[in-house]
Protein backbone atom coordinates (compact mmCIF):
# COMPACT_ATOMS: atom_id res chain seq x y z
CA UNK A 1 0.00 0.00 0.00
CA UNK A 2 1.34 3.42 -0.85
CA UNK A 3 1.12 6.39 1.42
CA UNK A 4 2.04 9.82 0.11
CA UNK A 5 3.38 12.46 2.46
CA UNK A 6 4.48 16.03 2.06
CA UNK A 7 8.11 15.07 2.35
CA UNK A 8 8.08 12.65 -0.56
CA UNK A 9 11.10 13.10 -2.79
CA UNK A 10 11.11 11.60 -6.26
CA UNK A 11 14.24 11.11 -8.32
CA UNK A 12 14.32 10.15 -11.98
CA UNK A 13 17.56 8.49 -13.05
CA UNK A 14 18.41 8.08 -16.73
CA UNK A 15 21.19 5.76 -17.97
CA UNK A 16 21.39 3.22 -20.77
CA UNK A 17 23.46 0.82 -18.65
CA UNK A 18 21.52 -1.48 -16.32
CA UNK A 19 24.54 -1.71 -14.03
CA UNK A 20 24.70 2.08 -13.70
CA UNK A 21 20.96 2.30 -13.04
CA UNK A 22 21.28 -0.27 -10.28
CA UNK A 23 24.16 1.65 -8.67
CA UNK A 24 22.48 5.04 -8.84
CA UNK A 25 19.26 3.64 -7.44
CA UNK A 26 21.07 1.94 -4.57
CA UNK A 27 23.15 5.00 -3.78
CA UNK A 28 20.09 7.23 -3.68
CA UNK A 29 18.04 4.83 -1.62
CA UNK A 30 20.83 4.36 0.88
CA UNK A 31 21.53 8.06 1.16
CA UNK A 32 18.03 9.40 1.31
CA UNK A 33 16.89 8.06 4.60
CA UNK A 34 14.99 10.98 5.98
CA UNK A 35 12.26 11.03 3.40
CA UNK A 36 9.77 8.73 1.91
CA UNK A 37 11.46 8.59 -1.44
CA UNK A 38 10.95 6.97 -4.74
CA UNK A 39 13.48 6.37 -7.46
CA UNK A 40 12.44 5.71 -11.03
CA UNK A 41 15.07 4.54 -13.49
CA UNK A 42 14.72 4.64 -17.26
CA UNK A 43 17.15 3.60 -19.96
CA UNK A 44 16.83 6.51 -22.40
CA UNK A 45 16.18 10.22 -22.75
CA UNK A 46 12.98 9.62 -24.70
CA UNK A 47 11.61 7.37 -21.95
CA UNK A 48 12.52 10.05 -19.44
CA UNK A 49 10.53 12.65 -21.38
CA UNK A 50 7.63 10.24 -21.68
CA UNK A 51 7.67 9.69 -17.94
CA UNK A 52 7.78 13.42 -17.36
CA UNK A 53 4.75 13.83 -19.58
CA UNK A 54 6.52 15.53 -22.46
CA UNK A 55 6.71 14.05 -25.92
CA UNK A 56 10.02 14.54 -27.79
CA UNK A 57 8.56 16.19 -30.83
CA UNK A 58 6.26 18.57 -29.03
CA UNK A 59 7.01 22.08 -27.95
CA UNK A 60 6.17 22.73 -24.33
CA UNK A 61 3.38 25.22 -24.94
CA UNK A 62 1.70 22.93 -27.46
CA UNK A 63 1.94 19.83 -25.30
CA UNK A 64 -1.07 17.56 -25.27
CA UNK A 65 0.50 15.64 -22.41
CA UNK A 66 0.41 18.14 -19.58
CA UNK A 67 2.73 17.55 -16.67
CA UNK A 68 0.95 15.18 -14.33
CA UNK A 69 1.01 15.82 -10.64
CA UNK A 70 1.33 12.10 -10.00
CA UNK A 71 4.62 11.92 -11.81
CA UNK A 72 6.10 14.92 -10.03
CA UNK A 73 9.86 14.67 -10.04
CA UNK A 74 12.16 16.55 -7.67
CA UNK A 75 15.49 15.71 -9.28
CA UNK A 76 16.71 14.27 -12.55
CA UNK A 77 20.07 12.52 -12.75
CA UNK A 78 21.15 11.65 -16.26
CA UNK A 79 24.12 10.05 -17.96
CA UNK A 80 25.71 12.27 -20.62
CA UNK A 81 26.69 9.61 -23.16
CA UNK A 82 23.65 7.67 -24.31
CA UNK A 83 22.69 6.30 -27.71
CA UNK A 84 19.98 8.36 -29.40
CA UNK A 85 19.20 11.31 -27.15
CA UNK A 86 22.21 12.34 -25.10
CA UNK A 87 21.99 13.64 -21.55
CA UNK A 88 22.73 17.10 -22.92
CA UNK A 89 19.83 16.85 -25.38
CA UNK A 90 17.57 15.75 -22.56
CA UNK A 91 18.73 18.64 -20.41
CA UNK A 92 17.93 21.10 -23.21
CA UNK A 93 14.44 19.74 -23.70
CA UNK A 94 13.72 19.91 -20.00
CA UNK A 95 14.94 23.50 -19.73
CA UNK A 96 12.90 24.47 -22.80
CA UNK A 97 9.73 23.19 -21.16
CA UNK A 98 7.82 25.61 -18.97
CA UNK A 99 6.40 22.71 -17.00
CA UNK A 100 9.74 21.03 -16.36
CA UNK A 101 12.43 23.70 -16.34
CA UNK A 102 12.45 24.14 -12.57
CA UNK A 103 13.40 20.55 -11.94
CA UNK A 104 17.09 20.35 -11.07
CA UNK A 105 19.07 18.26 -13.54
CA UNK A 106 22.40 16.66 -12.74
CA UNK A 107 24.68 15.27 -15.45
CA UNK A 108 26.89 12.22 -14.96
CA UNK A 109 29.80 11.47 -17.25
CA UNK A 110 32.64 9.00 -17.29
CA UNK A 111 34.87 11.60 -18.97
CA UNK A 112 36.07 14.90 -17.60
CA UNK A 113 35.87 17.11 -20.68
CA UNK A 114 35.92 20.79 -19.64
CA UNK A 115 33.95 22.00 -22.67
CA UNK A 116 31.33 19.36 -21.95
CA UNK A 117 31.04 20.49 -18.35
CA UNK A 118 30.70 24.15 -19.37
CA UNK A 119 28.09 23.35 -21.98
CA UNK A 120 25.95 21.49 -19.50
CA UNK A 121 26.22 24.05 -16.75
CA UNK A 122 25.44 26.85 -19.22
CA UNK A 123 22.40 24.97 -20.37
CA UNK A 124 21.15 24.94 -16.79
CA UNK A 125 22.42 21.74 -15.20
CA UNK A 126 22.76 22.03 -11.43
CA UNK A 127 25.91 19.96 -11.35
CA UNK A 128 28.16 17.76 -13.41
CA UNK A 129 29.64 14.72 -11.73
CA UNK A 130 32.17 12.19 -12.86
CA UNK A 131 31.13 8.59 -12.71
CA UNK A 132 30.99 6.59 -10.62
CA UNK A 133 28.68 8.66 -8.44
CA UNK A 134 29.63 8.78 -4.76
CA UNK A 135 27.97 9.66 -1.47
CA UNK A 136 30.11 12.80 -1.30
CA UNK A 137 28.69 13.94 -4.64
CA UNK A 138 25.16 13.67 -3.32
CA UNK A 139 26.11 15.71 -0.25
CA UNK A 140 27.51 18.44 -2.52
CA UNK A 141 24.20 18.53 -4.37
CA UNK A 142 22.13 19.52 -1.40
CA UNK A 143 22.53 23.33 -1.57
CA UNK A 144 21.53 23.25 -5.25
CA UNK A 145 18.40 21.31 -4.48
CA UNK A 146 17.09 23.57 -1.74
CA UNK A 147 16.84 26.34 -4.36
CA UNK A 148 14.23 24.36 -6.21
CA UNK A 149 10.64 25.09 -5.29
CA UNK A 150 9.96 21.39 -5.62
CA UNK A 151 12.20 20.53 -2.73
CA UNK A 152 11.14 20.46 0.90
CA UNK A 153 13.66 22.82 2.43
CA UNK A 154 13.51 22.14 6.09
CA UNK A 155 15.11 18.74 6.16
CA UNK A 156 18.64 17.60 5.69
CA UNK A 157 18.40 15.70 2.43
CA UNK A 158 21.63 13.85 2.44
CA UNK A 159 23.12 11.87 5.20
CA UNK A 160 26.89 12.02 5.25
CA UNK A 161 28.85 8.83 5.24
CA UNK A 162 29.54 9.09 8.99
CA UNK A 163 25.92 9.54 9.86
CA UNK A 164 25.02 6.68 7.61
CA UNK A 165 27.55 4.37 9.22
CA UNK A 166 26.31 5.31 12.68
CA UNK A 167 22.81 4.56 11.54
CA UNK A 168 23.91 1.20 10.18
CA UNK A 169 25.49 0.24 13.48
CA UNK A 170 22.50 1.40 15.46
CA UNK A 171 20.25 -0.44 13.07
CA UNK A 172 22.09 -3.67 13.70
CA UNK A 173 21.13 -3.36 17.36
CA UNK A 174 17.57 -2.17 17.22
CA UNK A 175 16.28 -2.13 13.69
CA UNK A 176 12.60 -1.31 13.72
CA UNK A 177 12.62 1.02 16.69
CA UNK A 178 15.25 3.39 15.34
CA UNK A 179 13.81 3.66 11.86
CA UNK A 180 10.48 4.78 13.22
CA UNK A 181 12.10 7.48 15.31
CA UNK A 182 14.68 8.79 12.85
CA UNK A 183 12.47 9.25 9.81
CA UNK A 184 10.48 12.46 9.75
CA UNK A 185 6.81 12.69 8.88
CA UNK A 186 6.71 9.15 7.60
CA UNK A 187 4.32 6.41 8.36
CA UNK A 188 3.92 3.08 6.69
CA UNK A 189 5.97 1.37 4.03
CA UNK A 190 8.35 3.16 1.67
CA UNK A 191 6.86 4.36 -1.59
CA UNK A 192 8.50 2.62 -4.48
CA UNK A 193 7.79 2.97 -8.16
CA UNK A 194 8.61 0.07 -10.36
CA UNK A 195 11.55 0.92 -12.62
CA UNK A 196 10.31 1.06 -16.15
CA UNK A 197 13.06 -1.12 -17.60
CA UNK B 1 31.36 -19.81 14.86
CA UNK B 2 31.24 -22.20 11.94
CA UNK B 3 31.59 -19.46 9.35
CA UNK B 4 34.87 -18.13 10.82
CA UNK B 5 37.28 -19.96 8.49
CA UNK B 6 35.22 -18.85 5.47
CA UNK B 7 35.22 -15.28 6.70
CA UNK B 8 38.99 -15.46 7.05
CA UNK B 9 39.30 -16.82 3.52
CA UNK B 10 37.06 -14.08 2.18
CA UNK B 11 39.06 -11.38 3.96
CA UNK B 12 42.29 -12.79 2.52
CA UNK B 13 40.81 -12.98 -0.94
CA UNK B 14 39.54 -9.40 -0.89
CA UNK B 15 42.78 -8.09 0.59
CA UNK B 16 44.78 -9.71 -2.18
CA UNK B 17 42.38 -8.40 -4.83
CA UNK B 18 42.87 -4.87 -3.52
CA UNK B 19 46.63 -5.32 -3.20
CA UNK B 20 46.95 -6.56 -6.77
CA UNK B 21 44.68 -3.83 -8.19
CA UNK B 22 41.98 -6.21 -9.30
CA UNK B 23 39.76 -3.96 -7.23
CA UNK B 24 40.00 -0.33 -6.18
CA UNK B 25 38.33 2.18 -3.84
CA UNK B 26 35.08 2.12 -5.80
CA UNK B 27 34.53 -1.50 -4.74
CA UNK B 28 34.83 -0.35 -1.13
CA UNK B 29 32.03 2.15 -1.77
CA UNK B 30 29.91 -0.75 -3.02
CA UNK B 31 30.77 -2.79 0.05
CA UNK B 32 29.58 0.11 2.18
CA UNK B 33 26.33 0.25 0.25
CA UNK B 34 25.81 -3.43 0.93
CA UNK B 35 26.61 -3.01 4.61
CA UNK B 36 24.11 -0.18 4.88
CA UNK B 37 21.34 -1.86 3.01
CA UNK B 38 21.64 -5.60 3.54
CA UNK B 39 23.05 -8.58 1.60
CA UNK B 40 22.44 -9.21 -2.07
CA UNK B 41 23.53 -5.95 -3.60
CA UNK B 42 27.14 -6.92 -4.31
CA UNK B 43 26.04 -10.22 -5.81
CA UNK B 44 23.65 -8.39 -8.10
CA UNK B 45 26.19 -5.81 -9.16
CA UNK B 46 29.00 -8.30 -9.74
CA UNK B 47 26.66 -10.53 -11.73
CA UNK B 48 25.46 -7.60 -13.84
CA UNK B 49 29.04 -6.55 -14.48
CA UNK B 50 30.17 -10.02 -15.53
CA UNK B 51 27.21 -10.34 -17.87
CA UNK B 52 27.92 -6.93 -19.43
CA UNK B 53 31.61 -7.67 -19.82
CA UNK B 54 31.05 -11.03 -21.48
CA UNK B 55 28.58 -9.55 -23.90
CA UNK B 56 30.87 -6.66 -24.79
CA UNK B 57 33.93 -8.88 -25.20
CA UNK B 58 32.00 -11.12 -27.64
CA UNK B 59 30.85 -8.08 -29.57
CA UNK B 60 34.39 -6.73 -29.78
CA UNK B 61 35.60 -10.08 -31.03
CA UNK B 62 32.96 -10.05 -33.77
CA UNK B 63 33.73 -6.44 -34.73
CA UNK B 64 37.48 -7.08 -34.99
CA UNK B 65 36.87 -10.11 -37.19
CA UNK B 66 35.11 -8.02 -39.82
CA UNK B 67 37.12 -7.47 -43.03
CA UNK B 68 36.65 -3.71 -42.61
CA UNK B 69 36.73 -2.88 -38.92
CA UNK B 70 34.30 -0.22 -37.70
CA UNK B 71 36.55 1.47 -35.18
CA UNK B 72 33.74 3.76 -34.10
CA UNK B 73 31.69 0.80 -32.89
CA UNK B 74 34.75 -0.78 -31.31
CA UNK B 75 35.42 2.43 -29.41
CA UNK B 76 31.80 2.71 -28.27
CA UNK B 77 31.92 -0.82 -26.88
CA UNK B 78 35.22 -0.31 -25.11
CA UNK B 79 33.88 2.96 -23.68
CA UNK B 80 30.93 1.03 -22.25
CA UNK B 81 33.16 -1.60 -20.73
CA UNK B 82 35.42 1.03 -19.24
CA UNK B 83 32.37 2.65 -17.66
CA UNK B 84 31.07 -0.59 -16.17
CA UNK B 85 34.45 -1.67 -14.87
CA UNK B 86 35.09 1.74 -13.27
CA UNK B 87 31.68 1.66 -11.63
CA UNK B 88 32.25 -1.75 -10.11
CA UNK B 89 35.84 -0.98 -9.07
CA UNK B 90 37.48 -3.40 -11.52
CA UNK B 91 40.68 -1.40 -11.81
CA UNK B 92 42.82 -3.63 -14.01
CA UNK B 93 40.06 -4.14 -16.54
CA UNK B 94 39.40 -0.39 -16.64
CA UNK B 95 43.10 0.32 -17.24
CA UNK B 96 43.28 -2.06 -20.18
CA UNK B 97 40.18 -0.38 -21.60
CA UNK B 98 42.03 2.94 -21.61
CA UNK B 99 44.91 1.33 -23.53
CA UNK B 100 42.41 -0.20 -25.91
CA UNK B 101 40.77 3.14 -26.65
CA UNK B 102 44.13 4.67 -27.46
CA UNK B 103 44.97 2.08 -30.11
CA UNK B 104 41.43 2.16 -31.39
CA UNK B 105 41.62 5.89 -31.94
CA UNK B 106 44.67 5.27 -34.12
CA UNK B 107 42.69 2.72 -36.14
CA UNK B 108 45.33 0.16 -35.24
CA UNK B 109 43.67 -3.22 -35.86
CA UNK B 110 46.57 -5.32 -34.59
CA UNK B 111 46.80 -3.17 -31.50
CA UNK B 112 43.07 -3.64 -30.90
CA UNK B 113 43.30 -7.40 -31.23
CA UNK B 114 46.15 -7.47 -28.73
CA UNK B 115 44.24 -5.21 -26.34
CA UNK B 116 41.15 -7.41 -26.59
CA UNK B 117 43.27 -10.43 -25.75
CA UNK B 118 44.55 -8.62 -22.68
CA UNK B 119 41.05 -7.59 -21.62
CA UNK B 120 39.83 -11.14 -21.95
CA UNK B 121 42.71 -12.34 -19.79
CA UNK B 122 42.15 -9.70 -17.11
CA UNK B 123 38.42 -10.26 -17.07
CA UNK B 124 38.79 -14.06 -16.82
CA UNK B 125 41.11 -13.65 -13.83
CA UNK B 126 38.72 -11.23 -12.16
CA UNK B 127 35.66 -13.31 -12.84
CA UNK B 128 37.24 -16.37 -11.20
CA UNK B 129 37.99 -14.32 -8.11
CA UNK B 130 34.48 -12.86 -8.07
CA UNK B 131 33.02 -16.36 -8.30
CA UNK B 132 35.08 -17.49 -5.32
CA UNK B 133 34.05 -14.35 -3.44
CA UNK B 134 30.35 -14.96 -4.07
CA UNK B 135 30.65 -18.63 -3.12
CA UNK B 136 32.36 -17.75 0.15
CA UNK B 137 29.73 -15.09 0.91
CA UNK B 138 26.98 -17.60 0.28
CA UNK B 139 28.62 -20.17 2.56
CA UNK B 140 29.03 -17.55 5.28
CA UNK B 141 25.41 -16.49 4.97
CA UNK B 142 24.18 -20.09 5.06
CA UNK B 143 26.20 -20.91 8.16
CA UNK B 144 25.38 -17.68 9.97
CA UNK B 145 21.68 -18.08 9.45
CA UNK B 146 21.62 -21.44 11.15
Amino acid sequence: MEIATQTQFHVLAVDDSSLERKLIEKLLKTSYQVFLYSVTTVDSGSKALEFLGLKEDQKSNASTFPYQKETKVNLIITDYCMPGMSGYDLLKKIKESSALRDIPVVILSSENVPSRVTRCLEEGAEAFFLKPLKFSDLARLEPHLSKSKNTPEKHNLFKSKTVMMKKRNKRKREEEHDEMHETVGVTGPKLKLTPSD
Amino acid sequence: MASAPFKAQLTDLLNSMFAMDFLDEQFKELQMLEEASGPGFLTEVVTLFCGDAERIISQLDALLNEPAVDFGKVDANVHQLKGSSSSVGAKRVALVCIKFRNVCQENDKEGCIAALHEIRHEFDELRKKFQTMLQLEQQIQDLDSK
